[in-house]
């Protein structure tokens, strides 16, 4: 019987060659990015997420914040113009998961960080009209009500420096006094003040 | 940016080589295949077409016809599209493309017709002075453009400011009006720090020191005003001055007029007094440059000559 012949009359043969035919796309396409430095070494300056940018960073998954604003900026004029420099990949090492989002009813957020002063930021996330009278967004007063203290914020540490991000036996033994009376407010702003900071708001 | 250079941005040559060829050779592999079909089930003049061997309900068999020659030559063209493809634009890795397309490259190209079309207005722009630029409608049309796109979000689209956030159309400046100070105020910003004073003063006290304040611009609330003028000579005098005319070295705003930042009513007044306030001007220099925040200047200046 030739290949063709068992391959029409075997479901499970079928399905494992259909398999590894579709797999090459993603042999070429995806497995050499795991081997390049762009993709996989942090730009020159990047730090790890501190405990309260960390605690802000699942606060932004938490609300949804990436389904409305992305985290990458592309290479075209009209974008850096307004955001500043495109993002890079060697920018993101430290983010699991990534938060590039897809869609844009609000701006882009990569590099928010030291665009407005805290005091903004907690007048526009309590309510974004206050300052911004034409924004659609909605408002998140709950953040300045909720404490974050007791967040499990070591384990999260812990689980991420297994997966590569270089936090110190220190980082994680001060990670929770971080939190000590903080707000979500607080972790949220810290987080998005530090955005898109390693590389110079230069165009 | 340093130059970028695919090849060794691999951790081992292996990669390229490896991108080169799958791609090559499964357009090659897919070529193979239907050129080794392509005669399959040609039927020769005058005969029938053969079974290909599937039977179902017993009388249900497929023909083995040969492929449709439009579809044919659609296959063929799909891969000499690739080909063409991958020798004019970057794909396999090893090679750059001929056309020497990058991302970066469009992006680079695009910055520098911009710059062409537009970085001589700036240098024309920056050898005049602020003042001057104040009163030329085209500076002033696309200041006003770039005040929409970095500002509003703070000072509002009207330039009309908010509590916290000063507006820029009337005559009160926390850190100076003049040209000068206004570039600098966009090109470093400001850190503007009320400290709080609630804890020294105590709830009267307080109370006492806003009755104060609001009687320099005139007004009356409950309080002991001269209770309070003392502490204001004691505690307030080095940034708000004893007049209380303010101190645009340090941002501290005149208290004698009742447009204060951060408002003026009773209750705000005596929440700055009694926890303070930190208010920030981001720096734009960096992100900005010189021309941008030329002709913003120049913008805002115009804002309070109307």
């Amino acid at each position: 019987m030739s290949l063709q012949t068992k391959a029409e009359k075997s479901v499970p043969l079928l399905i494992i060659l259909s398999i590894i035919v579709i797999s090459f796309g993603g042999l070429v396409e995806i497995v050499p990015l795991f081997f390049m430095k762009s993709t996989t070494q942090p730009i020159e300056g990047l730090k790890p997420y501190t405990a309260m940018q960390l605690t802000g960073r699942d606060l932004y998954i938490r609300d949804g914040c990436n389904t409305c604003h992305s985290q990458m900026i592309r290479p075209f004029r009209a974008e850096t113009e307004r955001y500043g420099h495109y993002s890079l990949a060697s920018e993101f090492i430290y983010d699991r998961p990534f938060l590039w989002g897809s869609k844009r009813t609000g701006p882009d957020l990569h590099r928010v960080g030291g665009r407005y002063s805290d005091e903004w930021h907690r007048i526009h996330l309590t309510n974004p009209r206050d300052v911004v009278p034409q924004s659609v967004m909605p408002g998140y007063p709950w953040l300045a009500e909720n404490s974050v203290e007791g967040d499990n914020i070591a384990e999260k540490m812990k689980t991420l420096r297994m997966l590569g991000v270089p936090y110190t036996d220190e980082d994680i033994a001060g990670a929770a006094d971080k939190l000590k009376g903080k707000t979500e407010m607080d972790a949220m702003i810290a987080y998005l003040q530090n955005m898109g900071s390693t590389i110079p708001a230069v165009r | 940016m340093p130059e970028y250079d695919l090849m060794s941005d691999f951790t081992s040559p292996f990669w390229p080589w490896f991108i080169f060829i799958v791609t090559i050779g499964g357009i090659f592999w897919c070529f193979y295949l239907l050129m080794s079909q392509k005669n399959a089930g040609d039927v020769a003049e005058g005969q029938e077409a053969q079974p290909t061997g599937h039977k179902w309900d017993d009388d249900l068999e497929e023909l083995n016809n040969p492929l449709p020659r439009w579809w044919l030559q659609m296959f063929i063209a799909t891969n000499i599209f690739g080909l063409v493809y991958l020798v004019l634009y970057p794909g396999i890795a090893v090679f750059d493309g001929v056309l020497g397309w990058s991302q970066v490259g469009q992006y680079n190209t695009e910055m520098e017709v911009a710059e062409e079309k537009y970085g001589a207005q700036y240098v024309n722009y920056l050898k005049q002075d602020v003042v001057t630029l104040a009163k030329n409608k085209d500076a002033i049309t696309t200041g006003s453009r770039l005040f929409s796109t970095y500002c509003t979000q703070c000072h509002g689209s009207d330039a009309g400011g908010g509590p916290g956030f000063p507006n820029l159309r009337d005559s009160h400046w926390l850190w100076g009006g003049e040209a000068a100070q206004i570039k600098q105020t966009i090109t470093s910003g400001r850190l503007g720090a009320m400290p709080a004073w609630g804890a020294v003063l105590g709830d009267d006290g307080a109370n006492n020191v806003v009755a104060y304040v609001m009687s320099l611009s005139g007004r009356k609330t409950s309080g002991d005003v001269d209770a309070g003028k003392e502490k204001f000579q004691q505690l307030c005098v080095a940034c708000h001055g004893a007049e209380a005319k303010g101190n645009i070295a340090l941002g501290a705003p005149d208290l004698t007029d009742d447009s204060l930042v951060y408002g003026s009513s009773r209750r705000t007044i005596e929440k700055t007094i009694k926890e303070g306030r930190n208010g920030r001007m981001p720096a734009f220099g960096e992100f900005l440059g010189e021309g941008k925040i030329h002709l913003l200047s120049a913008y805002v200046y115009s804002l309070s000559l109307e």
